[in-house]
């Protein structure tokens, strides 16, 4: 599904905490519609490539190009004006607000499209009656579905997925999950990071790995073996030496 | 001063200085030699200001070992320089010689600091230093209240007035010599002991150093009380050097002010850094004597310029630039030759 | 001194340090910043009320017009330059270039204008005032100062949690990043918080002008007040910096009736205890410690 132009084009894109190189010369590209999965083990950059992304970090070498504009050198919010949404790691709620305000907060240099706070609230119904409560009395997933819709109501032309499914039961995993093809219906092109594999190669129409900062492998998830990502997620085979793992 | 560790083929030193210690330890010999002498060597006038130098250099050397070393950015050390000086004081009035008191201050300093850090050890950051900066303030207003230490409008020294100005010009620069030498010798020892290695990682990474079993808390209690009783050898000699003891000039904010800028142009986190501070502080002080405040002015200014620009400050510049420690307290690795 | 007279001078005066503590409270909320040239602030805008407001032919007691704005300006222009660099080190490095400042502004206001006292003259207002009992009286002054307060305050609550403005300023100081992350910029954010701080500084300096006589030095001990409200009153509460600073004037009204030499101290002790006890303070969240 390669449109002619992509949305995001990041080339050799290297980043480093320190001395520490946690990206190295990463290469990919979202267009509209795409979902595109990084899995990786902890350690491997995935979120470090998001929030470089965002410009929450500043990359040592290499370009992210978004809807052909080489944007490395835009701040954090001005990206967010050009259409980039991170959601980020942690969902970093607005503790002090209400539901209403987190999302009034996120819609505040909103582009013209198709979510608004109205249409967040259809995606997820339970919010309405919930909208003048404290963010912080919020389970897991509610916040999390929070600080999805906050990063919506911008009307992202990517929207970028940190570890969206940490620390929740594997039943609030699937119902956030679920709402990923209707975002990608509108339009918006997705790239998600996720440690848990089988969750993200779901969701994905394509998936890169990362292993200590370079790509492991690359591919529709479908034409990808299962011994292929156990070799990319963590360098080599598990278990005893010449036996195979099967799905 | 170097342990050797072999490892199978290569012959990798450590080293604890840059020079050869021999060289340092002459040099520090020769240096200290003079200032004892300075009284016979040079005019009294030089005298008195060196007095008041080596009470900045006493200040600047224990706020930088707070701030510099144990990351605790006090704005209230001047408490502790006007407890010295009230506890000297004190003792004097019981009939003690002043002089003699001065220690015995500083002691007395460091036993009321104790009970305070168990208040403000529980404090970060801004919280800890404006609190810092009211207990002194309180300290002072207490002080003030005790009629019998002179009240708000001070108290002759007792045993100063039978000496003659030389002897007492001569008397006190000993003393303040004495202290800052003693002050210097305590912090170059402590930061050279492990409890400058407990510092240095304390100061890199608080988490990392607790979980590696550093006692973080009672280290900083330590290093708070040990800073407490240099600045109440600071307070006792400038207790002695004025006849005159009141309490608007022995706790004055004026010195938070100067230790803080001494210690920052000077270079943070260095033991010359402070002295260095010190010497521009009063080199500028005696150019600008006729300007009256505007000292101040520049060199708060320079001090705010230097903390945005280059916070490592002169030393940590020439340091950085020429690789030369005077007084060092690290561990280097020397390369074996090939 | 009755009790009536200790909680109604200790109610006055309190407005007064609310109205000088919002600012500070403000910019440690949304920044981090502890201001200590803060109060140093407030006794400049005083020093120009007397000095240049006459100048621009304005009097003395309507200069808070002109200077207020003034200051909001300088307060963003100040932000956007120093305190900004300052941040991006460390709160380390704020803590010492705010303290640095402080000191020069001190001394450059004592090389200028020497060390005299100055008060913006308002006339025959000073010393009016109303009588409440027998040996109970209320200064017209420091009422309205207590009434201006309670207006500042009321007002920048309404913009913190009403306007778009204040609302994303709200969202800075909670998560600074994920504010980045919704459009904001932070750093013109951090400029408006400042030029929020200057400009109720600047009005709570000429308020204090108009009370009592002022020198290059007196913002030391009203910035240890304001920091003493704040605290009490706990850090992220507008309301609370209000009761707070009624507390300290009461402890300091009481202070002063036992011994006029413990006025400050009864301050000082109310603030250490505080900090031992209940260290958020009376209004504050426990997430708002540092």
């Amino acid at each position: 599904m390669d449109t002619p132009s992509p949305l995001l084009a990041v080339t050799d894109l290297t980043v480093h905490h320190g001395q520490l190189c946690a990206v190295d010369s990463v290469s990919f590209e979202v267009g509209r519609g795409d979902v595109l999965a990084v899995i990786g083990a902890n350690g491997a950059g995935k979120s470090t490539l998001l929030r470089t992304i965002a410009g929450l970090h500043h990359a040592t070498s290499g370009e992210i190009n978004f809807e052909g504009h080489e944007i490395s050198a835009y701040p954090a919010h001005r990206r967010v004006t050009s259409g980039i949404s991170l959601v980020p790691e942690g969902r970093r709620l607005f503790q002090s607000m209400t539901l209403e305000e987190n999302l009034i907060v996120g819609a505040h240099k909103a582009a013209a499209g198709a979510f608004d706070i109205a249409a967040v609230y259809e995606l997820f119904p339970w919010m309405p009656d919930r909208r003048k409560s404290k963010v912080r009395q919020f389970s897991g997933g509610e916040q999390q579905a929070v600080a999805i819709g906050r990063a919506l109501v911008a009307n992202p032309k990517v929207l970028m997925l940190d570890e969206v499914s940490l620390g929740l039961a594997p039943i609030v995993i699937e119902r956030i999950y679920e709402i990923i093809p209707q975002i990608v219906a509108s339009g918006i092109g997705v790239l998600l990071v996720e440690q848990d594999v089988s969750q993200g190669l779901r969701v994905a129409s394509r998936a890169l790995c990362l292993l200590e900062g370079h790509t492991t492998l690359e591919g529709r998830p479908e034409e990808l073996t299962s011994e292929q990502i156990e070799i990319a997620y963590f360098g080599s085979h598990l278990g005893a030496q010449g036996e195979k793992e099967s799905a | 001063m170097s342990d050797t560790l072999t490892s199978a083929n290569s012959l990798v030193q450590i080293q604890r200085s840059t020079f050869s210690p021999l060289f340092s330890l002459g040099g520090v010999i020769a240096i200290s030699a003079f200032f004892t002498l300075a009284p016979w060597l040079l005019a009294a006038s030089w005298v008195s200001i060196l007095s008041n130098f080596f009470i900045l250099v006493i200040m600047a050397t224990m706020w930088n070992l707070l701030a510099g070393y144990a990351g605790m950015v006090s704005i209230g050390q001047q408490g502790f320089v006007g407890l010295g000086a009230y506890a000297t004081l004190y003792f004097a009035l019981k009939g003690m010689n002043p002089f003699v008191a001065i220690p015995f201050a500083a002691l007395t300093c460091g036993v009321i600091a104790i009970p305070i850090t168990f208040l403000l050890l529980r404090l970060r950051g801004g919280y800890f230093s404006v609190a810092t900066w009211v207990v002194s303030d309180s300290a002072m207003l207490l002080v003030l209240s005790v009629a019998y230490l002179g009240g708000g409008t001070g108290k002759y020294m007792p045993g100063l007035l039978t000496l003659s100005s030389t002897t007492l010009n001569h008397d006190v620069y000993l003393a303040t010599w004495i202290g800052a030498f003693v002050v210097l010798l305590g912090t170059y020892l402590l930061l050279r002991s492990r409890v400058g290695l407990l510092l240095s990682s304390m100061r890199d990474n608080e988490i990392a150093a607790r979980s590696a079993g550093a006692k973080v808390t009672s280290t900083r209690r330590m290093i708070y009380v040990v800073v407490a009783i240099g600045c109440g050898v600071a307070g006792g000699v400038l207790s002695v050097s004025q006849p005159f003891v009141q309490p608007g000039n022995e706790f004055q904010l004026q010195f938070a002010a100067e230790m803080l800028f001494a210690t920052m142009i000077g270079g943070l986190g260095t033991i010359e850094g402070p002295i260095l501070g010190s010497i521009i502080f009063f080199a500028l002080q005696q150019s600008l004597q006729n300007w009256g405040v505007w000292y101040l002015v520049i060199f708060g200014s320079l001090a705010v310029a230097v903390a945005i620009w280059q916070p490592r400050g002169l030393w940590g510049a020439i340091r950085d630039r020429f690789h030369v420690e005077l007084l060092p307290v690290g561990y280097r690795v020397k390369e074996p030759k090939a | 001194m009755t009790l009536l007279n200790i909680l109604v001078e200790g109610t006055l005066i309190g407005g007064f340090y609310a109205l000088f503590a919002c600012g500070l409270s403000l910019m440690f909320g949304v920044m981090k910043v502890i201001n200590l040239a803060h109060g140093d602030m407030a006794v400049v805008a005083g020093y120009v009320a007397v000095f240049l407001a006459p100048k621009w032919h304005v009097p003395e007691v309507w200069s808070f017009l002109i200077v207020v704005p003034l200051f909001a300006i300088l307060g963003y222009v100040v932000q956007r330059t120093l305190l900004q660099k300052s941040i991006d080190r460390d709160p380390f490095t704020t803590l010492l270039v705010t303290f640095g400042l402080s000191v020069v502004i001190e001394n450059l206001l004592l090389a200028v204008y020497s060390a005299n006292g100055q008060s913006v003259n308002i006339g025959s207002l000073v010393s009016k005032s109303f009588q409440l009992n027998s040996s109970t009286y209320v200064s017209y002054v420091a009422l309205s100062v207590l009434g201006a307060a309670v207006l500042v305050l009321g007002v920048l609550q309404l913009f913190l949690s009403r306007t778009n403005t204040g609302r994303v300023i709200r969202a800075v100081s909670d998560d600074r990043e994920a504010a980045q992350l919704c459009g904001a910029n932070y750093k013109h954010l951090f400029g408006i918080a400042a030029a929020i701080s200057f400009a109720t500084v600047a009005l709570a300096g000429i308020s204090y002008g108009m009370m009592t006589e002022f020198t290059p030095t007196s913002g030391g001990a009203n910035l240890l007040f304001a920091f003493e409200a704040v605290v009490i009153g706990g850090i992220g509460s507008l309301w609370g910096t209000l009761v707070g600073g009624i507390a300290l004037g009461i402890a300091q009204q009481w202070g002063a009736h036992v011994n006029p030499a413990y006025q400050i101290l009864f301050g000082n002790f109310l603030f250490l205890i505080v900090l031992a006890v209940r260290p958020q303070g009376l209004f504050g969240r426990k997430e708002a410690m540092a």
